[in-house]
């Protein structure tokens, strides 16, 4: 392992005239650790405070979702999603749905694609929220975590009032969404947006010039950005290093190209850019809820394809075709076509990507999670060296990973 | 995100054959020996960012396994995908030199699918545990599982699948009864 571009704490490293001094001891933390944030493994080698060689071990919530998922239909799969990042169940739906249509070929109608921009930015905001909330109480600083909470209950109120659930949305189907948006929904996000940018600036209060929080993020777990790239860092993460890939951006989808919203980025690569990243993230998801409700479209919701898609509840009760439809759906899937794709969601952990093999029917052959937190934690064995243990943390919680993710 | 044209990297990717178009996506078929000279070129022409790599099992073909690369060129905002074919029991040489990120990927790859790479610092199981005889992604690993004699493991008997609530059909094999959905040709009305 290189501890050159990474050497923050070599100082303290015991040595006489160069050579290392002392017994190295093995640290094992995890896999049920607060700072783990889950059931992420760390094995580290130490000498003295200081971390000389790490070892991840991850797995640990490994469900089989790829397996369970060549053995269903399209559809089926969709709670599966809520699983993946649980922090942000919504984005997770919209991003295998938008897959799924790829690979089917599908244009959403606008007001879909609107809906799920708002989805998007919500579960952003949400898990940006625990993500700041949970780095900060790693840090010592608890009272962030009770703020970020009441913030993230209204969010969950909201998201309660348009699925029916608060974590396991399943919101979307492919070639739509379960229902439309439900009356007093978008009156109640904008009040939401509309109180939220207050709060914003007193969570930077709390956290920007804290003194003890700057000074324990600080040029702490520096990554420069083609170093990064290299370990397919995505998000906040890779952002944070000065690149400035945000999916969004750079391969757009549901019409992002027609928002106004600036993608921030760091310049140091540590902890603290990592986090003010995050904090103006936040900013521009309210920015991009705000124009998604003010052009919301009327019209339809759902792709136009009865055969494909599943018809809307009331129809099924009350016509014939409508419940054939609904029946072949269920049982057989969408009839997928025979091909390959690959589509990238910007989730708030990062680029969350599906590869779909399909062989044509109603289920997939091949489903590859590309799972932003898999890649972003890969680099931890080549991070972690040259740190000291107390900052082992600081670099977890300024990562901002879910396992479930991570292990799928 | 569209294609690579032959004409812009004829040298490069001469190696390699184009598959057909699908979705905007170009895919690009490539001999395993060829890859990794393929791959490290390609990074060199922009492509820094391995976003994905999947091993595929084509259970009764041969070759049985395919590797899929996605790799994205961000300054030119381009996408292509590389895949090369494998047999059981073969190799395929490692790209953990070119891009660090494939070095979980491979080790993933290894894990559920037994896709050797060779090269491969550290090949290890990845999400599994050390010692675990199986590898789950294969067609032929039954969606239940399959018991394993290791007694300091807690849980090592199939799961209890059978007569499950939204099992229609409770045929003993579990290919049998699942997937619940029919393959295309099945497919009736």
């Amino acid at each position: 392992m290189s501890t050159t571009a990474l050497d923050v704490g070599d100082t303290l490293a015991r040595t006489v005239g160069g050579a290392e001094v002392g017994e190295k001891l093995v640290l094992n933390i995890g896999p049920s650790h607060p700072s783990t944030h889950g059931v992420l493994r760390l094995i580290l080698e130490l000498d003295g405070e200081v971390v000389t060689r790490a070892d991840t071990d991850i797995g640990y919530l490994h469900r089989g979702d790829e397996k369970i998922a060549e053995n269903m239909t399209w559809n089926q799969f969709v709670p599966y999603t809520d699983r993946l990042d649980y922090l942000a169940p919504l984005a997770n739906n919209v991003a295998y749905a938008c897959a799924v249509e790829k690979l089917m070929g599908y244009e959403l109608p606008p007001r879909a694609k609107v809906t799920r921009v708002i989805c998007c930015e919500l579960a952003r905001i949400s898990a940006h929220l625990l993500g700041l909330g949970a780095f900060a109480m790693d840090l010592g600083a608890m009272t962030m975590f009770l703020y970020t909470f009441t913030e993230r209950e209204k969010i969950y109120n909201l998201i309660e009032f348009l699925t029916g659930a608060r974590f396991t949305t399943s919101f979307t189907r492919i070639g739509g969404q379960t229902r439309d948006l439900p009356a007093g929904f978008l009156e109640g996000v904008r009040e939401f947006v509309d109180q939220f940018d207050e709060k914003l600036l007193e969570f930077g209060k709390m956290l920007n010039r804290n003194r003890i929080f700057v000074d324990r993020t600080k040029d702490l777990g520096v990554i420069p950005a083609d170093v990064a790239l290299d370990f397919g860092l995505t998000g906040p993460n890779l952002r944070g290093s000065g690149n400035d890939y945000d999916v969004r951006k750079y391969f757009p989808y549901l019409g992002y190209e027609t928002y106004e919203f600036e993608v921030p980025v760091g310049s140091a690569g540590d902890c603290y850019d990592r986090f003010t990243v995050r904090m103006e993230e936040m900013r521009q998801s309210v920015l991009i809820i705000r124009q998604a409700i003010d052009r919301m479209p009327g019209g339809p919701w759902q792709v136009d394809d009865p055969k494909n898609v599943l018809p809307a509840k009331n129809k099924v009760l009350t016509k014939m075709e409508e419940l054939i439809h609904q029946f072949l759906v269920v049982t057989q899937g969408p009839d997928a076509p025979v091909g390959e794709v690959y589509f990238g969601a910007e989730n708030p952990k990062g680029e969350l990507g599906f590869y779909l093999n399909s062989r044509g029917g109603g289920v997939p052959h091949r489903l590859k999670i590309r799972a932003p937190s898999f890649c972003n934690l890969s680099i931890l064995n080549q991070l972690l060296p040259g740190h000291t243990v107390s900052d082992v943390p600081a670099i977890l919680g300024s990562f901002d990973f879910v396992m479930g993710e991570c292990d799928r | 995100m569209s294609g690579l044209s032959r004409e812009g990297h004829g040298d490069l990717l001469s190696a390699a054959q184009k598959l057909s178009e699908f979705r905007g996506e170009t895919s690009w078929q490539v001999e395993k020996e060829k890859l990794p000279e393929l791959m490290a070129s390609l990074k060199t022409q922009g492509f820094t960012y391995l976003v994905d790599l999947a091993g595929v099992d084509h259970q009764g073909e041969d070759p049985r396994f395919e590797v899929v690369y996605e790799l994205c060129d961000l300054r030119r905002k381009k996408h292509i995908r590389i895949k090369t074919k494998v047999a059981e029991g073969d190799s395929v040489p490692t790209v953990s030199h070119v891009w660090k990120t494939a070095d979980w990927h491979e080790r993933e790859a290894w894990d559920m699918l037994g896709i050797r790479f060779a090269g491969h610092p550290d090949l290890r199981r990845i999400l599994m545990w050390d010692g675990y005889p199986h590898h789950p992604l294969r067609k032929d690993f039954p969606l239940a599982g399959l018991s394993t004699e290791m007694p300091d493991i807690a849980f090592t008997a199939a799961a209890p699948l059978e007569g499950g609530p939204f099992v229609t059909n409770t045929a003993s094999l579990a290919q049998d009864r699942e997937p619940r959905a029919h393959p295309a040709e099945e497919r009736s009305l």
